[in-house]
C-alpha cells in the first residue's frame, strides 16, 4: 500500500449541526442547518492531545493529504502533510474542513436554500473569517476536542489562524501562520475586486441565479482565476518558466495564445471553473477584504492578540511574496512581541512567490517541523 | 552575524553567571541558540531570540526557543520599552552598522545590556599593527580585513567613552580571554585595555537625576 492510498483511508465527512445549532454569523444573520465537509488523518490519542486544524486558503479545500476527488491530484499540502513529514498521521489527528461559504461540501451559495428550494447564490449571507473559524471551531466541539494542540494555514488560512488565536486563545496551544497578513491590503481588495467584476460581467453568472438555468460563469472565473493566478507568483517565477516562450515558430499576429505563458494561464482558468463555483469565489473574496485584525480592538493587533499570550506563535513569509510581503508578517510579529507572546518569525528564501507556501520548500518544513516537535515536547511537559 | 570564532565562547558561562534567575531575556545574534538554551537550563529564563539566518532559526525553532529572524540594526523596534530584564548582545556590536543606535536600542528595551566585544587594544593587536603595519588577526578577530564581519572594531576605553556619552552605567566588566574564565576588571583602567582579549561589559540606564 503507498503512503497516498494509507492516508485516503480516513475518508471525508460531513458534520450536521443540528437547527439549534445555527452558526451566527458576523453581519447579524445565521446559518441553520450548517454542514461542514472535512477529513481528517491519523487518529485521535486517548488524551485528546494531538489535533491538528489545518485551514485551507481561498481556492483550496479540505484535501490536505490524499487524493483529491475531483481532480485526481495528490492533496494540496502533500509535501507537509504525510509520514515522516512535519504534520504526521502517526503522531497527530489532522483535520482539514471546508470553509463555510466554499464549495466543496460545507455550506455555502451553492447549497439548497430551505426556504426557496433552489440554490442560495445571492441569498446566501455576507459570511467573514470570523464566521469560518467559528464554525471550524463548532466542528472541532463535535469531534469531542477541547484543545487543539495547534492551528496551521498558509494565506487566508494563516488568517484564519489569527483569528482562532484572537477568538479561541484557550483553545490552541500553537499557531502556525504562513504567507498571510493581519489585514488585507488595498492592493489585495482591489485585485479581489477585479477578479469579482470579471465573474459579474459574464452574461451567465445571472445575478448569482445561474444554477436555476444550468449555467456557469465559466468565463468569468476563469478570468478571475487568470488576474489571481498572477499574483500568487513572482515576476522572477513566471520568467523563468515561460519567458517570451512562444508557443509555435513565430508569432500568428492574431489573438490566439502565441505565448506560453498565455497558454498556461487559460490553462489554469479553465481547469478551475471544473473544480470551483463563482459565487462561492464571490463570498470568500469578500470575506478575506473585510479582514481587518488591526481594527478589532481599541489597541490596534496588539490588544487583539493580548489574550493569546499563552500561545506558541510561528510566522512564516517569503521573500519574494509580493500578495502578503514579509512586512505583513512582521507586523503580525511586532503586535505579537508587544503583547508579550511567545512569537517566533522566520522569512524564507524563495523566488516562487505566494505559492511558495505550497512548494517544496525545505526551509519551511525542516522550521516547521522542529517547532511543531518541540512544541508537542512543551505541551506533554506538565 | 556572531563573529570572533570558539575564542571567546567565555563569555557563555559568564553571561549565564551573571543573569538573574528566572529573568527575562532577549539573546541579539543568537546563532543556533546554545547561550538561550543554557540560560534556561541553568537559570530558568525565558528566553527570546532574533538571529540573521534562516539555519540559526530552523536550529532554534527545533530547540524549542522563540526566534525572531532579523537583524540587530533593524528589529529591535519590534520590542516594546521594558519587555526583557536583560538584553544580550554577544559579539556582535562590532558587526553591526549602527552601533550607538543599538546600544541604545538595548536599553531601552531592556533593564540591562550584556553587551561583550573583541578589544581592539589588546596588546597583540596592537602589536601587530605597530611591527607588521598591517590589521590585526587574533584568536578574537580571525578574519582577514577583507571578509571580516567587524566593521566597528574598538577598543575598551573607546566603548565605555560611548557608554559615558549614553549615559550608560557600567555595572559590571569582565575581562575575557580564550581558554581562561573571565576574570572581573576595571573597566576604565589603562592596564586592561591592553590586557583584555575582549570584555564583557553589564550596562543599565543612569538613574535620573
Amino acid at each position: 500500500m503507498n503512503e497516498l492510498d494509507t492516508l485516503e483511508a480516513a475518508g471525508g465527512e460531513v458534520m450536521r449541526f443540528a437547527a439549534d445549532q445555527a452558526l451566527e454569523l458576523e453581519s447579524g444573520s445565521r446559518i441553520e442547518g450548517l454542514e461542514v465537509a472535512y477529513r481528517t488523518f491519523g487518529r485521535l490519542n486517548d488524551e485528546r492531545s494531538n489535533a491538528i486544524l489545518v485551514c485551507h486558503a481561498l481556492t483550496l479545500d479540505q484535501h490536505v493529504a490524499g487524493r483529491h476527488p475531483l481532480t485526481g491530484k495528490p492533496g494540496w499540502w502533500s509535501r507537509l502533510v504525510g509520514p515522516g513529514l512535519p504534520l504526521d498521521p502517526a503522531r497527530h489527528f489532522i483535520i482539514c474542513a471546508n470553509v463555510v461559504g466554499g464549495c466543496m461540501g460545507s455550506t455555502g451559495p451553492s447549497s439548497i436554500n430551505p426556504a426557496t428550494g433552489e440554490a442560495f447564490g445571492l441569498a446566501f449571507p455576507m459570511i467573514t473569517i470570523a464566521d469560518m473559524v467559528r464554525a471550524q471551531a463548532m466542528l472541532v466541539s463535535a469531534l469531542g476536542i477541547e484543545r487543539l494542540f495547534a492551528v496551521v494555514g498558509g494565506s487566508m488560512g494563516g488568517m484564519q489562524v489569527l483569528q482562532w488565536a484572537v477568538d479561541y486563545p484557550e483553545r490552541l496551544f500553537a499557531a502556525v501562520c504562513i504567507a498571510a497578513a493581519a489585514r488585507h491590503s488595498a492592493q489585495n481588495i482591489a485585485f479581489h475586486e477585479v477578479g469579482r467584476q470579471a465573474i459579474m460581467a459574464d452574461p451567465d453568472w445571472r445575478g448569482g441565479d445561474y444554477a436555476a438555468v444550468g449555467v456557469r460563469p465559466e468565463k468569468g472565473l476563469a478570468v478571475a482565476r487568470m488576474a489571481a493566478h498572477i499574483t500568487y507568483l513572482s515576476e522572477a517565477a513566471l520568467q523563468r518558466k515561460f519567458g517570451r516562450e512562444l508557443r509555435h515558430d513565430g508569432l500568428s499576429f492574431g489573438f490566439d495564445a502565441d505565448f506560453q505563458v498565455e497558454s498556461y494561464l487559460r490553462h489554469q482558468g479553465a481547469t478551475f471553473v471544473d473544480r470551483f463555483d463563482a459565487n462561492s469565489y464571490l463570498y470568500i473574496t469578500r470575506a478575506m477584504d473585510y479582514f481587518d485584525l488591526t481594527d478589532a480592538h481599541p489597541e490596534g493587533l496588539a490588544g487583539a492578540f493580548r489574550r493569546a499570550k499563552a500561545v506558541r506563535f510561528c510566522v512564516f513569509s517569503f521573500t519574494s511574496d509580493w500578495l502578503y510581503p514579509t512586512a505583513e508578517s512582521r507586523a503580525i510579529v511586532r503586535a505579537l512581541n508587544a503583547a508579550g507572546a511567545r512569537a517566533s518569525f522566520v522569512e524564507i528564501d524563495s523566488d516562487r512567490g505566494h505559492d511558495a507556501f505550497l512548494l517544496d520548500e525545505p526551509v519551511l518544513r525542516d522550521a516547521l517541523g522542529g517547532f511543531l516537535g518541540s512544541a508537542a515536547l512543551a505541551w506533554s511537559r506538565p | 552575524m556572531r563573529a570572533g570564532g570558539g575564542a571567546v565562547r567565555e563569555d557563555f558561562q559568564e553571561i549565564a553567571r551573571l543573569v538573574a534567575p528566572d529573568s527575562r531575556v532577549l539573546d541579539v545574534g543568537c546563532g543556533e541558540g546554545t547561550l538561550l538554551e543554557l540560560l534556561a537550563r541553568e537559570k530558568g529564563v525565558e528566553g527570546r531570540g532574533i538571529e540573521i539566518s534562516p539555519e540559526g532559526v530552523s536550529a532554534c525553532l527545533a530547540r524549542g526557543l522563540a526566534v525572531m529572524q532579523g537583524d540587530a540594526d533593524r528589529d529591535l523596534d519590534y520590542f516594546p520599552a521594558g519587555s526583557f530584564d536583560y538584553v544580550i548582545l554577544s559579539q556582535t556590536l562590532q558587526a553591526v552598522l549602527r552601533p550607538r543606535h543599538v546600544l541604545g536600542e538595548l536599553l531601552r528595551i531592556g533593564d540591562k545590556a550584556i553587551v561583550s566585544l573583541p578589544n581592539f587594544g589588546h596588546w597583540r593587536v596592537r602589536l601587530d599593527l605597530v611591527t607588521k603595519g598591517r590589521m590585526p588577526v587574533t584568536g578574537a578577530l580571525p578574519d582577514p580585513w577583507w571578509a571580516t564581519p567587524n566593521i566597528h572594531l574598538c577598543t575598551m576605553g573607546d566603548f565605555t567613552a560611548l557608554c559615558d556619552d549614553l549615559d550608560l552605567a557600567i555595572e559590571a566588566c569582565a575581562a575575557l580571554t580564550a581558554g581562561r574564565p573571565a576574570r572581573p576588571t576595571n573597566p576604565k583602567g589603562r592596564l586592561e585595555n591592553w590586557r583584555a582579549e575582549a570584555a564583557l561589559f553589564v550596562l543599565s540606564r543612569r538613574p535620573a537625576p
